[in-house]
C-alpha cells in the first residue's frame, strides 16, 4: 500500500505505523469519567467495512502523526 | 526418438548431455526437461502425491500439475520449466516433494523499480501493448516468464511477426525486458513482485507501477473422464507446442478429444509432422472419451500409459469403440489467466459464451488485454459447448481426477457436497483441489463447474475460489535475499565493541544490539563466569557496558508538565542536576517501560529507556505531544547512539572514580545518590550520574560515543590495582533481580500493574498520569490480582526455569490450578543459593507459604519471599 504522508509524499507502507481510529478523543477528564466511559474509550474501537478516519505515522520518515481516510476494503486512501 | 527431423526453436548444433532418474539422455539447447523427456520417449515422469500412479508431462508451461521434479536443492519444479542445461540431474517426485537439509547456496537479490507502464506477460497481446506504451516514452516493463517472449506464439509458428516486434522492443530505449521473471503477486496500488530466475539464483523484484496491463494470457483446461491422469494424456495446444515449438513428436498415435474449435489448428499441425490422427472426438457431435486403457507395465515400471481410449455416444445405448493411440489431446476450452486481476481486487464474472470466467470490473490503473480479457480468438477457441465432466459407469467417481497434483477425484467433490458443504472455498478445503503448487491452474474452473454441474446451478452462482499470492512457488531464499546471516537485519555495536571481543566476550542478542552476556576467563563456564562477576560487583569493583540503553532528549517550556503526564510519578521536585528512576504505563493502567529522567537543565531533560523498548516509547512520546497534548512545547531527539556509557560499580567503585576524576568531591555528602556532576579526565568530557541498576554505590560515566572506547580503556586502567571486573547482561540481571528491580518485558507483559509489582510508591495521587483512570478500574483495582513476589526453592540448588507455572498443591494431581509462573531466576553468589522472581495470584498473602512448580514429572517446592532478597535498607546503595 502507498500511504500519503502530507510532508513527504507517497511512500510504501512500511515506513509507517498504524495509529488506529482517528475518532477516538481522549477524555478531557479521565478522573470524573465512569468506568463504562473509561471502558469505551480504553477498550472499544471501530471497525468499519468501508471508510474509515485513521492515524498514521511516518515513522521511517518525518515522524509526523496525520490523518487520513482509509476504504478498509479497497485500501483507497484520501487525505484529509 | 521421438525427435522430428526438423522444426522448432531448439538450436540443434547444441547437444545437451543430462540425466533423469539416473539414466543418460540427450536434448538441445532451447529444450525444457519436459521436451527432452518426451523427445527421448520418456513418459512416466512422477508418482502422483496419494495414489502413486504414474503421471507424464500434461502441459507445456506453467500450469502443469503432474510432471514434477526434483533438481539438487529445488525439490519440486515443474519439468516444463526447468531449462536443459549440460549436466542436468533431475529426479522424478515420487509422491511427496522433500525438503533439502542443505543450506541454500543460491544468490538471491532484491531490486526495486517503478515505471509508468508494467506489461505483465510477453505473448501477443502483451508485446503489442508494450510497444504502444513505449511511443510515449513512459517507461514500460516487460515481463514473461519463460525462457523467451513470444508465449502462445513460439509454439504457434508466429516467428517473423515475433522477430520484427522484439526488435522494434529493443530498439526503445524506455522499455526494459525481463524474461524468466514470473510476477507472482499483484497487491494494492499496483506493486507488483516478480520472481526472476537466474542460472545462479534469483531476484526479486518489487516493481511499483503507475498503470499495469495484465497480458496474462488463457489456460486451457482438460475435460474430465475416467482415467484422466495417465501418461499420454495432454493438453491439445501443448502437443501443438511440442510440435511447433521443440520439434517433439509427443506421440505416435493421437486421439484429439475437444468441445471447441481449438483443436483444428492441433489436428492439423500433428498431421503436418506425421502423427496419425486416430479419431477427433467432439463433444458436439455427442462423442466423448469415457475411459482410457493402459499399456501393460514392462520390467522397470514403464508403462501405464494410455495405449487405447474408449469412446462413447452421449446419448444412446452406450456402446464403445476402442481407438488405439499413445497420445490423447483433451481440451476444455480455456480460462483467461486472472490470478493477478484477482489478487488486484478486480471483479470476475462468467460468460456463458465464452464458458469461462472474464473480466468485468479492474481495479484502477489495472487493464487487461488479449486473451486475459476473454478475447480467445487468437487461441482458436471458436464455438464451444460447455462440458465438463464425461459421465461415469457404475457409479465410480475414483479415476475422474479434477486436480492432477493433489490426486482429487470426483468422488472427493461429491463426498464434499455429500456433507452438506454448497460454498466452492469449502470444497477447495475438503478436498485440497486449487491447493497443490500449481495452485489448480488446470483444476480451478473443473472444480467451480462440477459444482455447479452437482447441484443443478449456474457456474455463475458457484463462482470461484479466491486468488491468492504466489501465482507460482516462491523460494524463501528469494524472498530473504541477501537478508541471511550477518546481514539478517542490522546489528547495533556500541563504541566499546572492539574491547569485547578482544577480550573474549560471550554476546547476546537485545534487540539488534549486540550486549556482551559474560566475560568467560579460561575455560570458564558461563554459571562460575557470572558467578565471579556477581561476586566482584558485590564486593570489590565491576564495569558494564551500558551503553545500548535508550535515550530520549526532551527540551521545551513544559517538559516538565509533559513528563508529569507521561510518567506515574512526579518530576515536577527533580532539581537540574539530579535525576530520578520513572515508570510509565499505557491508558489501561499497565506497565510499558522505565528508565531513569535525568534534569539537565533549564528545559533540558534526558529520559532513559529499556534497550529494547527505545524506539517504542519515542513513538509513544511523540504521539501524545502529536495528536493530544498540541498545546505543550516540547521537542523530543533520539540520542541513544549519541552516548556512552560505562557503569563503574561496587563497594570500591569510588576509588577508581576518584583515580580518574581527582578533583572531584565523591564523598556521599558532595555526591550523592542521584545526583549529576560533570568532569572530565585526560581530556574526556564525562557526565556522572550516581545511579545503580545492581544496588550497589555505583557511577554511570556517560561521554560522547566517539571517546566511549577511550573512556572505557581508562576505567580498566584505573581500575587494574583494584581487580576491575567486566561484567555482561546476565550478571547485570542477577545483580538486579537480588534486589527485586523489574525488568519491563520479562517482570511485565503487558498485564501488568505498578501495584501488582508492589511499586504503588511511584504511582503519584498528586497529578494526571496516563493509566491513572484504569487503575481505578474493577479488574485493575482486584485484590487477587497476581503479585510480584521471590521465590526460594527448599532444595537451594534447585534453579526454576524461566516461565515454569506455579501450583498451590504439592501432589502433582492434575488438572492443578496455576496461580503464577516464574518470571526471573538466576543462581546468586550472595545468598549461595537460588532464588527466583514471579508474579504470584495474590502473591503479598502469601509471603512465607510454600508453592509447587511441576517440572518433567516432579514437583519443586519453594518458599514465598518479598521480592527483595539483598540490602534491603539500601545501605550499600547510598553509601
Amino acid at each position: 500500500m502507498l500511504v500519503p504522508c502530507p510532508w513527504c509524499g507517497d511512500r510504501e507502507e512500511i515506513e509507517f505505523k498504524y495509529g488506529g481510529s482517528a475518532d477516538v478523543t481522549y477524555p478531557r477528564e479521565p478522573e470524573s469519567a465512569d468506568d463504562t466511559e473509561w471502558a469505551r474509550f480504553v477498550f472499544f474501537r471501530p471497525n468499519p467495512k468501508g471508510k474509515m478516519t485513521e492515524r498514521w505515522v511516518h515513522t521511517a520518515g518525518c515522524r509526523r502523526w496525520f490523518t487520513l481516510i482509509r476504504d478498509t476494503v479497497t485500501h483507497g486512501i484520501v487525505p484529509t | 526418438m521421438s525427435r522430428l527431423a526438423s522444426g522448432g526453436r531448439i538450436d540443434r548444433t547444441r547437444t545437451i548431455r543430462f540425466s533423469f532418474n539416473g539414466n543418460q539422455y540427450r536434448g538441445y539447447e532451447g529444450d525444457t526437461l519436459a521436451s527432452a523427456l518426451l523427445a527421448n520417449d520418456v513418459r512416466v515422469v512422477a508418482n502422483s502425491v496419494t495414489y502413486g500412479r504414474p503421471r507424464g508431462v500434461f502441459s507445456a508451461g506453467i500450469e502443469e500439475p503432474n510432471a514434477l521434479v526434483h533438481v539438487g536443492n529445488d525439490t519440486m519444479l515443474r519439468a516444463t520449466q526447468v531449462e536443459l542445461v549440460d549436466g542436468l540431474e533431475a529426479i522424478g517426485l515420487n509422491g511427496r516433494g522433500r525438503l533439502s537439509s542443505e543450506p541454500d547456496t543460491s544468490r538471491f537479490d532484491k531490486v526495486y523499480a517503478h515505471c509508468e507502464v508494467l506489461v505483465i506477460g510477453g505473448g501477443r497481446a502483451g508485446i503489442t501493448a508494450a510497444l504502444d506504451a513505449s511511443q510515449t516514452g513512459d517507461r514500460v516493463m516487460l515481463v514473461d516468464e519463460q525462457a523467451e517472449l513470444g508465449g502462445r506464439l513460439l509454439g504457434a509458428g508466429w516467428n517473423d511477426w515475433l522477430d520484427t516486434s522484439l526488435d522494434a522492443l529493443h530498439a526503445q530505449p524506455n522499455v526494459r525486458l525481463l524474461n524468466r521473471a514470473t510476477a507472482f503477486g499483484h497487491y494494492d496500488q499496483n506493486l507488483v513482485l516478480i520472481a526472476q530466475r537466474l542460472p545462479s539464483g534469483g531476484r526479486l523484484w518489487q516493481v511499483r507501477a503507475k498503470r499495469v496491463v495484465l497480458a496474462t494470457g488463457a489456460h486451457e483446461r482438460p475435460v474430465i473422464f475416467a482415467n484422466n491422469d495417465r501418461p499420454g494424456i495432454m493438453l491439445a495446444g501443448a502437443a501443438r507446442t511440442y510440435v511447433n515449438r521443440y520439434g517433439v513428436a509427443p506421440g505416435k498415435r493421437a486421439v484429439i478429444f475437444t468441445n471447441n474449435d481449438s483443436t483444428d489448428l492441433v489436428a492439423s499441425d500433428l498431421k503436418r509432422v506425421g502423427i496419425s490422427v486416430e479419431a477427433i472426438v467432439d463433444v458436439r457431435a455427442g462423442e466423448a472419451v469415457v475411459g482410457t486403457i493402459p499399456s501393460p507395465v514392462r520390467g522397470g515400471g514403464q508403462g501405464g500409459g494410455v495405449r487405447a481410449v474408449l469412446v462413447a455416444r452421449l446419448i444412446g445405448n452406450g456402446a464403445r469403440r476402442e481407438v488405439e493411440c499413445d497420445l490423447l489431446c483433451v481440451s476444455g476450452g480455456f480460462n483467461p489467466t486472472l490470478h493477478l486481476f484477482s489478487q488486484a481486487q478486480g471483479r470476475l464474472r462468467y460468460d456463458e459464451a465464452l464458458a469461462c470466467f472474464v473480466p468485468d470490473a479492474a481495479s484502477p490503473n489495472v487493464e487487461v488485454v488479449g486473451a486475459a480479457a476473454g478475447d480467445l480468438a487468437g487461441r482458436g477457441q471458436g464455438a464451444i459447448m460447455p462440458y465438463w465432466v464425461v459421465p461415469s459407469d457404475g457409479r465410480d467417481w475414483s479415476t475422474h481426477f479434477v486436480d492432477l497434483e493433489r490426486d482429487v477425484t470426483v468422488a472427493d467433490v461429491r463426498r464434499a457436497l455429500g456433507t452438506g458443504m454448497r460454498s466452492v472455498e469449502h470444497v477447495k478445503r475438503f478436498t485440497t483441489i486449487g491447493t497443490g503448487s500449481d495452485q489448480g491452474k488446470t483444476a480451478g474452473i473443473n472444480e467451480s463447474a462440477i459444482i455447479a454441474t452437482q447441484l443443478g446451478q449456474p457456474v455463475a452462482a458457484v463462482g470461484v475460489t479466491t486468488f491468492r499470492p504466489p501465482y507460482v512457488p516462491v523460494s524463501f531464499g528469494l524472498m530473504a535475499g541477501r537478508n541471511r546471516g550477518d546481514l539478517f537485519e542490522p546489528i547495533r555495536l556500541t563504541a566499546m565493541h572492539p574491547w569485547h571481543v578482544a577480550h573474549g566476550a560471550v554476546f547476546e542478542n537485545v534487540g539488534q544490539w549486540k550486549r556482551p552476556w559474560y566475560f568467560p576467563r579460561h575455560d570458564e563456564d558461563m554459571e562460575a563466569a557470572v558467578l565471579r562477576e556477581c561476586r566482584a560487583a558485590r564486593e570489590g569493583v565491576a564495569v558494564m557496558d551500558a551503553s545500548t540503553l535508550g535515550k530520549i532528549d526532551i527540551q521545551g517550556p513544559d517538559a516538565v508538565e509533559f513528563l508529569n503526564r507521561m510518567y506515574t510519578n512526579a518530576f515536577d521536585t527533580l532539581k537540574v542536576g539530579s535525576c530520578r528512576y520513572g515508570l510509565m504505563c499505557t491508558v489501561d493502567g499497565m506497565v510499558f517501560d522505565d528508565g531513569v529522567v535525568m534534569h539537565l537543565g533549564t528545559d533540558h531533560w534526558l529520559a532513559t529507556t529499556t534497550t529494547g523498548g527505545a524506539a517504542a516509547v519515542l513513538d509513544w512520546m511523540e504521539e501524545w505531544l502529536q495528536t493530544e497534548w498540541t498545546d505543550l512545547r516540547v521537542r523530543l531527539t533520539s540520542v541513544t547512539d549519541h552516548w556512552a556509557d560505562v557503569a563503574v560499580v561496587g563497594p570500591r567503585s569510588r576509588d577508581v572514580v576518584r583515580g580518574l576524576f581527582p578533583k572531584l568531591p565523591l564523598d556521599p555528602e558532595s555526591f550523592p545518590f542521584v545526583a549529576i556532576r560533570e568532569s572530565q579526565t585526560a581530556g574526556i568530557p564525562v557526565r556522572l550520574h550516581r545511579i545503580t541498576f545492581s544496588g550497589e554505590l555505583a557511577y554511570e560515566l556517560w561521554t560522547p560515543s566517539w571517546y566511549g572506547l577511550a573512556l572505557w580503556e581508562a576505567v580498566m586502567a584505573a581500575g587494574e590495582p583494584l581487580g576491575i571486573t567486566p561484567y555482561g547482561t546476565e550478571a547485570m540481571h542477577v545483580l538486579r533481580a537480588e534486589k527485586g528491580y523489574i525488568i519491563c518485558g520479562q517482570e511485565t507483559d503487558g498485564t501488568v500493574t505498578p501495584q501488582d509489582l508492589g511499586m504503588s510508591w511511584i504511582v503519584s495521587k498528586k497529578k494526571a498520569f496516563i493509566g491513572q483512570r484504569s487503575h481505578r478500574r474493577f479488574d485493575t483495582a482486584r485484590p487477587d490480582r497476581k503479585h510480584l513476589v521471590g521465590l526460594l526453592p527448599v532444595d537451594g540448588d534447585q534453579l526454576l526455569p524461566e516461565g515454569t507455572q506455579l501450583v498451590l498443591e504439592g501432589d502433582g494431581g492434575i488438572p492443578s490450578k496455576i496461580v503464577g509462573h516464574v518470571t526471573s531466576s538466576y543462581r546468586s553468589a550472595m545468598l549461595g543459593r537460588t532464588f527466583a522472581l514471579a508474579m504470584l495470584q495474590s502473591g503479598r498473602e502469601r509471603l512465607g507459604r510454600t508453592i509447587y512448580a511441576p517440572l518433567n514429572g516432579h514437583v519443586v517446592a519453594a518458599t514465598v519471599t518479598e521480592p527483595i532478597f539483598y540490602d534491603k535498607e539500601n545501605i550499600r546503595r547510598d553509601s
